[in-house]
């Protein structure tokens, strides 16, 4: 069995830059504390406890830098992904998931695959879990928010997940969908938010099919805390975050172009095909750098950012011919 | 009592300076900085605006008095907003600046916020009452212009929730609505004068 145990070389560094960083934050928040002791009572930090998923999975190391599986920069630390997010079925604030995910049942759980396939049909947790060779990839994640961060993702690829469904021949496009709960989901009852739920994303088949597109089922070598969409969630490191999508319910294989929930509220704002690209700007906001974090106040850390994510070298050939301004 | 509110409004600040220095503002302190020093001048130039209509109602000189106090503080912490802006964002990189200012609405629209603030703040003292006399108070009307332009800097930020944007928006409206009515009854009461004079 290959278990924590046996992690080889390459985690060793991340993890120590980990604890580093967190005893460096522990020792100024203590000085701070001294300093300040009735403030200090009230303090409703950021570093949220993981209270969901955390249970050890079974997998090896991704080994290939050529195929963009892995990367030198220094992953973001566990506690700052857990905490600061994305996912508007809990909130539309950045520490709304992990405050209130934790209402999600994400056990049991199947995702239905249906649509242009030989065999449609359910595929449960236990046979997500058990049934694919989980690998750890090491991939930059860019919010079109224009933040970023390094994640170790434990999962397998979308194109062997599909494989087993046998897509036909007009299979164009993939259609995935969140789960919609409202009573476990809080911000999906919020009388003001204008998303239409649930929550829906599409990639195109050589997209989903692309060996670099990953069904995540863990993170930091553990099953994925439910904030970070838990129990199964896709992950496509040149597109921009939205479109790795969370804690995915159903999968349809379609001839058409699905809409994506993002198009579909301001297509103006948001594409189908949204890949990350620095030459073309949201229409609120620049795309040209972004926020590696964890940041702090006097190191920005801010970089500029690259094309398709980094991945270009991996990905660029997939859009040849293609207008990016257009199609963005 | 005017120096307990004085320092009830300072805790806000002195909670952020104290959070960010303990290194707890999380894993992107500038933009926690940012939301919490903008919504507090929001909040702050929503309680300039209670004073006239809590006074009218309640006849409570005291709040009268604090209303310069409050304004003060919503340009205060509007100064910390954009100056967080301008170094953890900008960097005080004047090109950037300029570039952020023309190309992005919204901020566009909250740099109109503050700079329609800057002289009523400038004009707060006693001394410049006096001085200005009826000018003062038309020149104290831009504060509406800007609590607008301060509403519509946050509306225009919202990616798909517009809760608390609408929050806000209909808080000013309402307080520049009792406003518009208080205008037009005195306007009508005036009319009734001479009529019957």
């Amino acid at each position: 069995m290959r278990r924590l145990d046996l992690i080889p070389k390459i985690a060793s560094s991340e993890i120590t830059s980990e604890t580093a960083y967190l005893n460096r934050r522990d020792f100024v928040r203590a000085a701070g504390l001294a300093v300040l002791p009735a403030l200090g009572a009230l303090s409703k930090n950021a570093d949220a406890a993981v209270v969901s998923g955390g249970k050890a999975l079974t997998y090896d190391k991704a080994t290939s830098k050529a195929d963009g599986f892995l990367t030198d920069e220094p992953a973001t630390p566990l506690t700052d992904i857990t905490a600061y997010g994305n996912f508007y079925e809990f909130g539309t604030d950045k520490e709304d998931p992990a405050r209130f995910a934790h209402e999600m049942t994400v056990d049991p759980w199947s995702i239905e695959v249906v649509g242009a396939v030989n065999k449609p049909g359910k595929l449960h947790l236990e046979d997500i879990l058990s049934g694919f060779d989980l690998q750890e990839r090491i991939y930059r994640l860019r919010c079109v928010e224009a933040w970023s961060m390094v994640v170790p993702w434990t999962g397998f690829p979308l194109a062997s997940l599909l494989e087993r469904f046998e897509p036909k021949s007009n299979a164009r496009y993939v259609e995935f969908q969140t789960l919609y709960r409202r009573n476990e989901m809080r911000g999906t009852r919020s009388f003001s938010s204008t998303i239409d739920w649930p929550y829906r994303e599409g990639l195109r088949m050589d997209e989903a099919m692309h060996p670099l597109t990953l069904m995540a089922v863990g993170l930091y070598g553990k099953t994925l805390p439910n904030q970070n969409g838990a129990p199964v969630r896709l992950v496509v490191p040149w597109k921009y975050g939205f479109k790795s999508i969370k804690s995915i319910v159903r999968i349809r294989l379609t001839e058409k172009q699905p809409v994506t929930t993002w198009e579909g509220l301001a297509p103006r704002e948001y594409g189908f095909y949204a890949n990350v690209n620095p030459t073309v700007d949201h229409p609120r906001w620049s795309q040209a750098t972004e926020r590696r974090l964890p940041s702090s106040l006097f190191r920005p850390n801010r970089i500029p950012t690259k094309m398709f994510n980094g991945y270009a070298e991996q990905v660029a050939h997939l859009y040849a011919g293609m207008d990016l301004a257009r199609y963005y | 009592m005017r120096i307990g509110v004085f320092v009830a409004c300072l805790l806000p600040f002195f909670w952020i300076l104290y959070t960010a220095i303990s290194g707890s503002l999380g894993p992107d302190p500038a933009k926690t900085l940012m939301l919490f020093t903008g919504e507090w001048s929001l909040r702050m130039l929503a309680l300039t605006l209670i004073v006239s209509p809590a006074y009218a109602s309640t006849g409570w000189l005291l709040l009268m008095k604090l209303r310069r106090m409050f304004g003060l503080f919503a340009f205060f912490y509007g100064c910390v907003h954009f100056f967080s802006f301008a170094q953890f964002y900008v960097g005080w990189d004047v090109s950037a600046l300029a570039k952020e200012l023309v190309e992005r609405p919204y901020i566009t629209l909250g740099f109109c916020a503050w700079v329609l603030m800057l002289p009523l703040a400038v004009t707060s003292t006693r001394a410049m009452q006096r001085r200005l006399r009826r000018n003062w108070q038309r020149l104290h009307r831009l504060v509406y212009p800007a609590a607008i332009a301060a509403c519509l800097h946050l509306l225009w930020q919202v990616r798909s929730d517009i809760g608390e944007a609408l929050f806000y928006l209909v808080v000013f409206c309402f307080l520049l609505g009792w406003r518009v009515r208080r205008r037009l009854e005195r306007n009508r009461r005036t009319v009734a004068a001479k009529a019957s004079a």
